[in-house]
């Protein structure tokens, strides 16, 4: 199965996805650039990304505790969503979502 | 503004897990510590991102928090007696001509020692810039992202973003001083403590002060002062008159003053080898998150190893003429006294 990544250049990538990965893992094995400091945790904000609106309803809704965490993502649109909570199953093969500002390694900081 | 020099054995830069277990590897061999973090508590990670969230993999604890954690291991290291400094940040390190290095601090103080052991994890925690073009102009004049002093906000229209605990607190402590003050959250629900969002329900309803839902679009102002902050919601655009902005978008980590320290870097990591997690620089170690050597796994108990493992090569920096016997705390009485056991 493959997930479409579109970078912060505007770029897709078709990246090979595992049954069982977090698209996180799938985006950062890859070597796409994102943050995701905490590991997975749900605990940073920073491997966030905006899902094509197409694939917004076929997701699982945002747990409490990932709506929390979104509260700590400056760029938060209706379709941000934590990567590191979205886990890949056949029903997400083509799964499309782009990188957020936030998510950069060198995201901005004051 | 520069204080008398502190003289130590060793500067640990970071106080994280693997900064804490460093004291007490580095104090089994009489080497006295002081640790320097940009946060104001000691942890790191496990202090700051996930303090309530149980960890699985430190050998020993089938299950322990963040917090736990970080308090076994300042009870660990607390025989050792080693200082912390809180809420700064290494800014340089100097090597001298006699070997020592001198490191210095962005509240000031400077240190002197013989090693300097990073453990800086990420880098260091940094507030996370909202979007919003142009803010870095306002930024320290009329938008803060912590208070330093009260007064700086009284009489003014403040907004503050954000839907945790600093947004709440700082909307709790400000109400009162302010002229007027306006919580901007992007829903109507709150990560915060639940009697912190009563009370700010209970001002909102009392008049005193205001709670808008949305998103900061733009600011209005000029020679670092605002005038306005327009926010954006659902139902379109509005402008709230402001004089000071508090966005509370929570940390980040970001490399920071480590890149210029001299050392090689692999992507953004300190190299060090795997015998004494040396750096490319005499005198300077490198453990933890903040290293890399082939094989690296970012895991709280690699740091731990290489805490051990560093500390027998400062050891031979440090006292160059001692020799060191290698002993277990199991068995040896002179460990046992330096633990304080009885």
């Amino acid at each position: 199965m493959h997930i479409y990544v579109t970078d912060h250049n505007g770029k897709e990538h078709e990246l090979e996805a595992l049954e069982g990965w977090r698209v996180m893992e799938v985006i950062r094995d890859w070597g796409l650039p994102i943050k995701a400091e905490c590991g997975g945790a749900c605990a940073c904000a920073t491997c966030h990304v905006f899902v094509d609106p197409d694939w917004q309803d076929k997701l699982h809704a945002a747990s409490d505790e990932e709506e929390d965490m979104l509260d700590m993502v400056p760029d938060v649109k209706d379709n941000s969503r934590l990567s590191c909570q979205i886990l890949m199953s056949e029903e997400l093969d083509g799964l499309k979502v782009s990188l957020a500002p936030s998510a950069k390694p060198d995201a901005e900081v004051a | 503004m520069s204080e008398q020099e502190i003289v130590t054995d060793v500067v640990i830069v970071g106080a994280g897990p693997v900064g804490l277990f460093a004291v007490f590897e580095l104090g089994l061999l009489d080497i006295k510590c002081h640790l320097i973090d940009i946060l104001d508590k000691p942890g790191g990670q496990c202090a700051e991102l996930y303090p309530e969230k149980p960890i699985y993999d430190i050998p020993a604890f089938p299950e322990i928090s963040g917090q736990e954690l970080t308090d076994n291991l300042l009870k660990q290291a607390e025989p050792f007696g080693p200082t912390y400094h809180y809420n700064r940040m290494v800014n340089e390190i100097e090597r001298q001509d006699n070997g020592d290095f001198i490191v210095k601090t962005d509240a000031g103080e400077t240190f002197r020692c013989k090693v300097v052991v990073v453990a800086a994890g990420g880098g260091s925690f940094q507030p996370k810039r909202p979007p919003v073009p142009n803010i870095e102009a306002f930024e320290n004049q009329s938008v803060f992202y912590a208070v330093r002093k009260m007064d700086d906000f009284r009489d003014h229209d403040i907004v503050i973003v954000g839907g945790g605990d600093s947004a709440l607190d700082w909307t709790l402590n400000l109400a009162p001083l302010a002229k007027s003050l306006t919580l901007v959250h992007r829903r109507d629900s709150f990560r915060a403590h639940t009697d912190s969002v009563n009370k700010m329900r209970a001002l909102v309803d009392e008049g005193k002060i205001n709670f808008e839902l949305g998103q900061i679009a733009s600011l209005e102002g000029e020679n670092g002062q605002i005038s306005a902050v327009n926010i954006k919601n659902a139902d379109g655009e509005k402008s709230l008159p402001a004089t000071r902005l508090m966005p509370f978008f929570g940390l980040t980590m970001k490399l920071g003053p480590v890149a210029n320290w001299g050392l090689n870097l692999h992507e953004n990591l300190i190299e060090v080898d795997t015998e004494k997690f040396a750096t490319s620089e005499k005198g300077i170690f490198a453990i933890g998150d903040i290293n890399y050597y082939p094989g690296k796994l970012k895991l709280i108990l690699s740091g731990f190893h290489e805490a051990a493992l560093m500390a027998q090569a400062a050891k031979k920096i440090i006292h160059p003429d001692e020799k060191v016997v290698f002993q277990y705390t199991t068995s040896s009485t002179k460990l046992q006294k330096k633990l304080g056991v009885k």
